[in-house]
């Protein structure tokens, strides 16, 4: 489904937001809308995701893992877009728009870093100022995506209030935008926050899915009888599912949230899998949180998954059986980036092997099947830390 | 019902704005909150915006973040929250406005929380981030607990969406006086006047100015537009920064000399008098 003119997928979604922020979203929706519509913008968008992004990005079959497992796996393979992941697909559209609507300044938050690392980028190409929002403790464990972000001319502040983690830079970079909307557009990084951002991310990223869907479509390739992909906030996952639930294709679709320490231990992301409806950062949508409706903390081996929320399409998603939610471990997803590493030349992001992990703990009952795991991410940003836990 | 009306009639009447300080509920502690609230009434406090601490505060800055969270770390929750405003209204007879955020009103139930402050004697509710485009369900339910929702009025607003605010027929409106989250400024904010004119124009339900609010000079200014005037930050921080005792003496000084400004030079014909 697309959004309701207030923003509403089934019951989710929304705009809770201050009102400070208001007449900016509708200028947002507005300006987004006339976009769309306006060939010249589509034209100089392809463009660039032809020749700077360098899309389309392959499908690759991962022949060793396929015989390893016991079934036909295929990658698509968003690790090689440009800056290592798909959030280059979100930035360059969202930078596009605030060159657009006269913004100067663009603002964003990071996990990882690689939505900064792909906003820095982005504003770099087009000549916008650009301010980066990243917590402290995320700081620590991706200090080479920092150092990328200043090298592309970006301004990246350390947030320290709360975990120092996803949510809490989400909640400073639109705290920053309360107080700079006339002059700043703020490049949201997921298919998260009050609308039209959900829908305004999810239309970025669903190139990923209309690729896949052309380059799978039983001629050349095999259909995918079952598309993988990983959920912190859901836009990689939203992107390549969204074209397959819009067509209504007879596709297994499945989610793979952060399990963390393990759903029981209380220290995870997986807001779809064990949390319960509420309003985080401006959308109503599953969230993890205490009985007062105080918001919990997440937990994830990786920064971009470590989120106690998820884009509202996703809540509706789940509720209405459309897509299938799981969780993997951080210890999982560890072992299928070793695996993804060793027997197909392939790093991939710890986000992205979650994914992958999922396929492996699943391989006995998915024997024979076609499925596609979107690689959202390559794991050059995580090569560090994985030699200190494996050390 | 109507007890803040009320209110920001008497005030008018004695050539006045109402002086509203804010204080997160639990602060400077918890043992501490209510001696602290009973300062405030005896230095000339018109009435209270009293703050459910909330772990995510998006539309404040750094202060009453701080402020968030010390007083969810000394376990204070809504239950206790309301159990402070009880004791307020109790022991001061100020009208309490309990401020929080969607959140946690969501997860008690609408109606349930709108009526729980009610019966906690708060008079009027804040949810900071709740625009008129979401506020139905809340301000059905506070209609029917007899409490007064704000709805909120930015620099930013359109006039389309000021003549939305003015339809949903709001408790009373809170008109914020700078753009940015809550906190202290170091220069006044220039475009008050217009927000409050255009403000009249679309309701007449009380309105009140907040956000930036820093000096007695702005509140001074402020006062002579609006009917209430709030002041947060600048109040919170001085708590934050002192011992508990100390707090509440420099809490009773502080909000006498923003009090004091309240008051209306005679020659300034106002609004509704």
């Amino acid at each position: 489904m697309t959004a309701t003119s207030t923003g509403r997928f089934g019951p989710y979604g929304g705009r809770f937001a201050p009102e400070t922020l208001m007449p900016a979203l509708t200028e947002l929706e507005e300006a987004f809308t006339a976009a769309m519509a306006d060939p010249a913008f589509r034209g100089e968008l392809d463009g660039l995701l032809r020749d700077f992004v360098g899309r389309p990005t392959p499908v690759f079959r991962a022949a060793r893992l396929s015989e390893r497992l016991g079934l036909d796996l295929w990658l698509k393979r968003e690790d090689l877009a440009h800056t290592g992941a798909h959030k280059i697909n979100n930035t360059v559209g969202q930078a596009l728009l605030a060159r657009r609507m006269g913004k100067p300044r663009v603002i964003a938050e990071t996990g990882a870093g690689q939505h900064g690392v792909a906003t820095a980028t982005a504003c770099a190409l087009l000549g916008l100022d650009c301010v980066v929002y990243m917590g402290a403790k995320d700081i620590e464990r991706q200090a080479l995506n920092v150092y990328r972000m200043e090298l592309l001319g970006a301004e990246v502040v350390a947030v320290t209030t709360g975990a120092k983690t996803l949510k809490d830079a989400v909640s400073e970079a639109l705290r920053d935008w309360v107080g700079s909307v006339e002059t700043t557009h703020y490049i949201i990084g997921s298919v998260v926050g009050p609308h039209p951002f959900p829908v305004i991310v999810r239309e970025f990223q669903r190139v990923i899915g209309d690729e896949l869907r052309r380059q799978m479509d039983g001629r050349d390739r095999p259909a995918p009888e079952v598309v993988v992909a990983c959920v912190g906030g859901g836009s990689n996952a939203m992107g390549v599912f969204h074209p397959y639930v819009e067509a209504g294709e007879d596709v297994e679709l499945v989610g793979v949230e952060a399990a963390g320490l393990g759903i029981e231990s209380g220290r995870h992301g997986a807001s779809l899998g064990a949390g319960s409806p509420g309003v985080l950062h401006g959308a109503l949508t599953y969230m993890l949180q205490d009985d007062e409706g105080q918001v919990l903390e997440a937990h994830s081996i990786s920064a971009g998954l470590d989120y106690p929320g998820v884009g509202p399409e996703h809540a509706y998603y789940k509720d209405a059986g459309l897509v299938r939610y799981e969780a993997v471990t951080d210890a999982e997803a560890l072992d299928a980036f070793h695996l993804l590493a060793e027997v197909e030349g392939i790093i991939p992001a710890l986000e992205s092997a979650h994914a992958l992990a999922w396929v492996v703990r699943e391989a006995p009952r998915l024997a024979g099947r076609r499925v596609v795991v979107n690689l959202s991410g390559r794991g050059d940003k995580d090569v560090e830390q994985v030699a200190a836990l494996d050390a | 019902m109507r007890e803040l009306r009320r209110r920001f009639e008497r005030c008018a009447a004695e050539g006045r704005a109402a002086f509203l300080p804010y204080l997160t509920a639990g602060l400077p502690d918890p043992d501490s909150a209510l001696t602290a609230f009973e300062a405030m009434a005896e230095a000339g406090a018109d009435g209270f915006e009293v703050g459910i601490p909330y772990s995510d505060p998006l539309m404040d800055g750094p202060v009453i973040q701080e402020a968030a969270r010390r007083a969810l770390a000394a376990g204070m929750d809504v239950d206790r929250s309301f159990e402070l405003v009880a004791g307020v209204v109790d022991r001061t007879g100020v009208p309490v406005i309990a401020m929080t955020y969607v959140n946690p009103v969501l997860r008690r139930g609408v109606a349930r929380f709108m009526a729980d402050a009610a019966a906690a004697g708060a008079s009027g509710v804040i949810v900071a981030d709740l625009p008129v485009d979401e506020a139905d369900p809340f301000l059905d339910a506070a209609r029917d607990a007899g409490v007064d929702l704000a709805l909120f009025a930015a620099p930013t607003t359109t006039p389309e969406r000021l003549a939305r605010i003015g339809r949903a027929r709001p408790g009373f409106v809170y008109a914020i006086a700078d753009l940015g989250v809550t906190g202290e400024r170091d220069r006044g904010s220039r475009r008050i006047g217009d927000l409050v004119a255009e403000i009249r124009r679309v309701t007449d339900a009380p309105v009140v100015l907040g956000v930036g609010i820093t000096t007695v000079d702005d509140v001074r200014a402020a006062a002579r537009l609006a009917d209430g005037v709030i002041v947060g930050s600048a109040l919170v921080r001085r708590v934050l920064e002192a011992s508990p005792r100390a707090a509440i003496g420099e809490l009773g000084a502080a909000v006498a000399a923003y009090a004091a400004a309240c008051r209306r030079a005679p020659e300034k014909p106002l609004h509704g008098e």
